[in-house]
């Protein structure tokens, strides 16, 4: 099976295997974010931060334990996990621009301390060697990707979910509603840095090298556009958002210099014509059902109970 | 037997004082209403009572249970529902999401439940939710709004979506902050009998209002403050011709109001 997926893999231009690839990463860490700006209004400045430890922690665990690769993932996910749920505590007291400004802190401290750690090999950066794998790299990226989608979904419309919504509303209604605010701000930013976690652990691995200078206010920025483009919120608008914002960059290549000012255009004029993203305000599950000419399960339910009162 | 006790509850904020050592009873299964002039303290009372504010002396007991300084979320939980003066629904949702989230706490379900979304033991749960969202959406009439925005719900509606909201909680008592603010003649009416709807199924009603037909039409008993002092409380008729209180509402004479 490995073998064959490796052959049929060989068939693909490497170049556009890698953007491939990229695509997948760029629509992990996407969906990490929109838990925690999207779903439940937290701005974060610094996910990178997370990717940054997943990636190193990921690392780290393949050169020292070299455990199967999926425990690898999930240990690393938990990982990033539990730091994000210790800075989370503190900072999530905090609001709005106060928040992102600590989170900006947050990965910028990140940053310096990989950078003069020895077992992040300090400003040199890590080599990372295969992962314990028979399957490529990037199918299991695009497996991660597509068990993130299916959960990031499951959340999105679940008693969960709804309750991180509540608290992007309105978090006084929220309390006022028995929603336990300080509980569901951490859970969220402990979900967005799993998915980071993850995401930065299959980056390590697939590119192979890494350095704490990856990781930073750019990368950061590159991952809030991503949702931003995309619509908050919406899942499908991050998927949008980070495939196009992880290929403009390569189809803009043959223009050489002027590919970021090009970049630069596409989102203001996004801004100006969608100020909501691309899917803001758009249930991509509702055009699939109209397109089906089929009602949503809940307003089926909901007339049922009508006719049947 | 009393639902909500307040004993001696003072809350200072700085050198104001915004309560002054009230006591308040509020039995099982009535409408109580609580009025005064503007700045009264009468939202800052129900700030006291679902633990937005924690009073600087006396204690709240709801349930005989005593509740100040206990968290929002859990006074909230354990069956106080609320409304808001100023209207804070999650505009940017559906009604039916704006209930179901009121509906929270009568669910279990958490991040695992979200994961397994799709077992029967979520489904059932969900179920739950979505039955006793419907129901408190046909209790104020909303349901043919059910998956429309709550924001571009005209001001009545939002209103009145606001009490389905705290009522899918399914509270023992249900705080009413100026329910019928901005509402014309008919829709007050409408409320009128909604609130009577409401206290029949068993909620205690705890309302603060400013239209006296609204609250003399609807009350059982009454509570007045001025200037966050308890200055009258009794039956309507009692209200309606108590000296204090029409010289708080009326005026008679500034060293009077302030003596």
């Amino acid at each position: 099976m490995a073998d064959f997926l490796q052959q049929q893999l060989g068939y693909i231009n490497p170049y556009y295997l890698q953007i491939i690839v990229n695509i997948g990463i760029g629509i992990i860490l996407a969906l990490a974010l929109n838990v925690v700006t999207g779903l439940t209004g937290q701005l974060s400045l610094g996910h990178a931060a997370f990717m940054s430890i997943g990636a190193f922690t990921s690392a780290v665990i393949t050169i020292k334990f070299g455990i199967p690769f999926t425990y690898n993932l999930l240990l690393t996910g938990f990982i990033t996990a539990a730091v994000a749920a210790l800075i989370g505590l503190p900072i999530l007291r905090l609001t709005g621009d106060y928040l992102a400004i600590c989170t900006l802190g947050f990965a910028e401290i990140v940053k310096v301390l990989f950078l003069n750690l020895d077992i992040t090999n300090k400003a040199l950066g890590l080599s990372v060697p295969a992962a314990n794998t028979t399957i490529p790299m990037p199918v299991v990226v695009w497996i991660v990707v597509l068990l993130t989608i299916v959960s990031v979904t499951c959340i999105h419309n679940s008693r969960f979910g709804r309750a991180l919504m509540a608290v992007r509303g309105d978090e006084i209604a929220a309390e006022a509603m028995g929603i336990n605010v300080t509980r569901y701000k951490v859970q969220s930013f402990a979900i967005g840095a799993f998915i980071a976690g993850v995401g930065g652990g299959l980056y390590a691995h697939f590119m192979g090298y890494i350095n704490p200078s990856d990781f930073g206010f750019l990368k950061s920025v590159d991952i809030l556009s991503m949702v931003v483009l995309g619509g908050l919120g919406s899942i499908t608008g991050s998927v949008i958002g980070a495939t196009i914002l992880s290929a403009a960059p390569e189809f803009l290549r043959f223009m050489a210099n002027y590919r970021m000012l090009v970049y630069g255009c596409l989102l203001v004029c996004m801004m100006i014509f969608r100020p909501n993203g691309l899917m803001g305000g758009i249930s991509f599950t509702d055009i699939v059902l109209r397109t089906l000419g089929r009602k949503p399960r809940l307003k089926i339910i909901m007339e049922q109970k009508k006719s049947g009162t | 037997m009393a639902i909500l006790e307040l004993n001696n509850v003072t809350i200072r904020f700085g050198g104001l004082l915004a309560v002054n050592d009230v006591n308040l009873k509020v039995e099982e299964g009535t409408i109580q209403a609580l009025i005064g002039p503007n700045g009264a303290g009468k939202s800052t009372l129900f700030n006291l009572i679902t633990g937005i504010y924690t009073p600087t002396s006396g204690t709240i007991s709801f349930k005989g249970k005593p509740v100040s300084g206990v968290s929002t979320h859990r006074i909230a939980a354990a069956g106080v529902g609320r409304t808001f003066q100023n209207i804070r629904l999650f505009t940017d949702l559906t009604v039916l999401d704006n209930v179901l989230i009121g509906a929270h706490s009568r669910g279990k379900w958490n991040l695992a439940g979200a994961l397994m979304k799709l077992s029967p033991w979520v489904q059932k749960e969900e179920g739950e939710l979505l039955d006793l969202a419907r129901e408190c959406l046909q209790m104020v009439d909303l349901t043919y709004r059910a998956f429309e925005l709550s924001g571009n719900l005209p001001y009545g509606e939002q209103r009145r979506l606001e009490i389905a909201r705290a009522l899918a909680l399914k509270p023992a008592i249900i705080l009413l902050d100026e329910p019928a603010a901005g509402m014309n003649p008919q829709e007050k009416s409408e409320l009128m009998a909604m609130i009577k709807r409401i206290r029949a199924t068993g909620v205690t009603v705890f309302l603060v209002e400013h239209d006296m037909k609204f609250v003399m039409g609807i009350s059982d008993r009454i509570a007045v403050l001025d200037y966050g002092e308890k200055i009258a409380e009794g039956a309507p008729e009692e209200i309606r011709l108590n000296p204090k209180v029409i010289e708080a509402y009326l005026g008679k004479g500034a060293a009077d109001a302030h003596a």
